[in-house]
């Protein structure tokens, strides 16, 4: 199955980078944002949002894939969506999983910034909306690790995908549950083989963003 | 503005789900024994080159694979637990139960057999020397129809397994190949259905032991979830699945499926 690349494992590794990658787009989405709003204000109980944002990055994912279990069960408030055993509901997961994580990296990046550039960004009495986008764009290459760091918790996550997916194979079999049924067949051999290809694939998403951002960094350097 | 944004990708998402869903399609849950063993991999494409429906199954053990067709999350169940399962039946989450294959429990342990158990055919007195030798025994503590079975027959031993739990009696709480691995990590006897074990890839120094007792045979039951419970039932393919594999076809097909030249199911439904 490894070595002759069949179409099976292809669909599996494919599957994987569409689940996790569009998580951590979501997530992003949400948690630059949350994370940036809290950043540059400044209210009554900040301290302890910080703290609970802080403690959500430990979100066991079992417990993640349990509470949208309970969700999506067609006995489930969400249940006439039909979405549990879907690969919707790995994505939605593995967002809640994240998000909390992309959340509290990226308003303490934030956060440090605005500090450095308050006094300037009062001269120019930029409006809230604009001074998050200056410091998300000043930002943004220490937030695309934040956004690796998103991803590669996704990609490695177990607990959550197979109670929420399932690993129905060729529906919702990743490569993380695929490891774990072959780990359960007694099959170690190729356990460990998809465990290698999974560690090349995120070596691969990994490689592939620091080439943009160099790319980006020379250019803006010319 | 930002809640539209995310009203509108909720929505999408929601979109992206529902076009996922066919029509044609089922989920069963059922027990790891039997999608461990390949059986499904050997049986489903028949299925479907003949009927159209994708059957999409669920492994889970017994005991959660009952609850998740009781919270109506599937279409039809397949396990190995028969008082569970009647009471699934008796409570209306099933419409009918039928027996449909059997294979059979067998003890492994590893070739130095510290316990002296090799080729005893009577369960009860192999367990029992097990636990007076302090031999080391892995238990599924799962709740699974396994783990049902494995209770039952220590209930018939005058001895109680847990009150050694964590001493000589290791509950892994896992699934039978994880409890076999951890199992064969530390030297323990472990009860495995016949199919995981002649499917099961790391078996290092590991032999059967204890066989052949009619206690240790193991029943499935198939059984179509009610749509009176469950109104998001896919009542008729369920129903087409659940009667082809107790028709005479599916039966053959059942004891077609071999490994190494081993049958490991045997079809016994009744006669349609």
């Amino acid at each position: 199955m490894v070595l002759s690349g069949d179409s099976d494992l292809l669909e599996i590794v494919v599957l994987s980078l569409r689940v996790s990658l569009t998580a951590t787009a979501i997530a992003c989405f949400i948690g630059l944002i949350v994370g940036a709003l809290v950043a540059i204000s400044r209210f009554r109980g900040r301290n302890a949002l910080l703290i609970l944002m802080n403690a959500l990055m430990g979100l066991p994912p079992v417990v993640v894939g349990l509470l949208v279990y309970l969700h999506l069960s067609r006995s489930g408030p969400l249940g006439f969506l039909g979405l549990l055993y879907t690969p919707t509901a790995m994505i939605l997961a593995q967002t809640i999983l994240i998000t909390p994580i992309i959340a509290a990296l990226s308003r303490q990046i934030l956060e440090d910034l605005h500090a450095e550039y308050a006094e300037q960004f009062r001269s120019l009495c930029l409006t809230r909306m604009q001074t998050i986008e200056a410091l998300l764009w000043d930002a943004r290459y220490s937030l695309l690790t934040v956004g690796l760091a998103g991803f590669g918790r996704a990609v490695a996550e177990v607990g959550a995908v197979i109670i929420v997916g399932g690993n129905i194979d060729h529906l919702t079999r990743v490569m993380t549950t695929a490891i774990a049924l072959e780990t359960s067949k007694g099959d170690l051999a190729l356990a460990l083989a998809l465990g290698i290809i999974l560690l090349v694939i995120a070596l691969g998403v990994n490689a592939a963003v620091q080439s943009v951002r160099m790319t980006a960094a020379r250019q803006a350097y010319v | 503005m930002l809640g539209t944004t995310i009203g509108a990708s909720a929505l999408a998402i929601i979109l992206a789900g529902g076009a996922l869903a066919q029509d044609q399609s089922i989920i069963v849950q059922s027990t790891t024994s039997t999608a461990n063993s390949g059986l499904y991999d050997y049986l489903l494409p028949i299925f479907q080159d003949e009927t159209g429906i994708q059957v999409n199954v669920v492994a889970v053990g017994t005991g959660q694979a009952i609850k998740n067709a009781e919270n109506c999350d599937g279409d039809v169940l397949l396990v190995h637990a028969k008082a569970a399962e009647e009471k699934f039946v008796a409570a209306g989450f099933g419409t009918t139960r039928t027996d449909l294959m059997y294979n059979d429990f067998v003890i492994v342990g590893p070739a130095a057999d510290p316990a002296a158990v090799s080729g005893m055919t009577d369960v009860q007195g192999a367990l029992t020397k097990i636990a007076e030798a302090g031999a080391l025994f892995a238990s599924r503590g799962d709740d699974s129809g396994t783990h049902k079975k494995e209770v039952s027959l220590w209930a018939d031993t005058s001895i109680d397994p847990t009150a050694s739990s964590g001493d000589w009696y290791r509950e892994t709480g896992s699934g039978m190949g994880a409890t076999l691995n951890a199992g064969i990590g530390m030297g323990a006897y472990v009860m495995t259905d016949r199919a995981t074990w002649i499917n099961f890839g790391n078996r290092q120094d590991y032999v059967i032991e204890v066989q052949g007792d009619e206690d240790m045979f193991n029943q499935y039951g198939v059984i179509p979830i009610n749509p009176a419970k469950c109104p998001a039932v896919n009542v008729d393919a369920a129903q087409t699945f659940a009667d082809w594999l107790v028709s005479a076809k599916g039966q053959e097909v059942i004891a077609a499926y071999k490994i190494d030249d081993q049958q490991l199911f045997f079809p016994n439904a009744p006669d349609q």
